[in-house]
């Protein structure tokens, strides 16, 4: 399976990622540049954390217009997986993949902490790896990660079982202490915590393993397969 | 050339908390009867007119860039510049 990771100018997560991919999970990945036009080849996109464009206008706002955006959004209708992280999920909200946006933090701080997390939907090519309503840790760093959608989206996301990572101490002031959601098609996820920050022991954590592991194991048992339950 | 003023702000459900920030700081310099503070944006867009009328243009930029309608809302003005 092989991962392609965009590259925005300001992004600063994407050497994590590529680390978690090739050098702990020993996957093929690449980094690709924001003027990528074609896809081809990749199995799966994730949108690294970072500032893209200096977080100009809005989070997120100027990387939407990138060239390989459009490349993103083709792969992600064609239901391929499409993950975005931190600046990522910001982006991918932005650019219409997933619904909401990510707002200042209630506290007007920047968050930078491990925060306990639990997995609310165990059923989506994520997240399969995890056990069914398992509470992990993941770093948190962001300004703007403080989920927020009207009371209909909200009522979509529950109806769905879009709500797939939720705060248990919720550090920022989300919504139904929304960390990261799935699009309804399940093949889109967005989410604040940083999995590919927690990989080895050394770094504290290795409970953000299992988004990887799961994209992985799906992968090999076929994609198509796996959707939103 | 025209002249767009765009003003965009948050919707009253969206917190604010640079807003927030400022009324305080303003409450420290003894302005005690200030209410309230909301913070946005203002872009001055210089334009010439095209196939579109200039209104309906501007309410596309808003929509597409300017503005996230899931959490801001935007007004404008559009005056013709004198040559």
């Amino acid at each position: 399976m092989k991962f392609a990771i965009p590259v925005f100018p300001g992004s600063n997560c994407d050497y994590d990622l590529l680390n978690a991919l090739r050098d702990c999970l020993h996957t093929p990945a690449d980094l690709v540049p924001a003027t990528t036009t074609d896809l081809s080849g990749y199995d799966a996109v994730i949108l690294p954390g970072g500032f893209s464009y200096g977080d100009y206008l809005r989070s997120g706002a100027i990387a939407r217009f990138a060239p390989v955006m459009t490349a993103v959004k083709e792969f992600a209708n064609a239901g391929k997986p499409v993950m975005g992280i931190c600046n990522g999920f910001q982006i991918l909200t932005e650019a219409g993949l997933l619904p909401g946006a990510l707002q200042a933090n209630e506290s007007s701080k920047f968050i930078c902490q491990v925060s306990p997390l639990h997995v609310s939907n165990t059923q989506t090519r994520f997240t399969t790896a995890y056990a069914r309503h398992q509470d992990i840790k993941l770093p948190i760093a962001h300004g703007e990660g403080n989920y927020y959608c009207d009371a209909a989206t909200l009522a979509e996301l529950k109806a769905h079982n879009q709500i797939v990572f939720e705060y248990v101490d919720n550090p920022n002031g989300s919504v139904a202490n929304i960390a990261g959601i799935v699009n309804r098609r399940g093949n889109v996820l967005g989410m604040m915590p940083h999995p590919e920050r927690a990989v080895e022991t050394i770094l504290g954590s290795v409970d953000g393993l299992g988004i990887f592991d799961s994209l992985l194991m799906n992968h090999v048992q076929g994609d198509a397969h796996v959707e939103n339950r | 050339m025209y002249l767009a003023k765009v003003y965009v702000t948050y919707k009253p459900s969206i917190l604010d908390p640079k807003g927030e920030a400022i009324k305080d700081a303003l409450h420290r310099l003894d302005y005690e009867n200030v209410a309230a503070v909301t913070l946005g944006k203002y872009f001055e867009i210089k334009l010439t007119p095209g196939e579109k009328p200039l209104a309906e243009q501007v309410d596309e930029m808003c929509d597409r860039l300017l503005a996230n309608v899931n959490m801001e809302t935007y007004r404008y003005e559009i005056t013709e510049l004198e040559a």
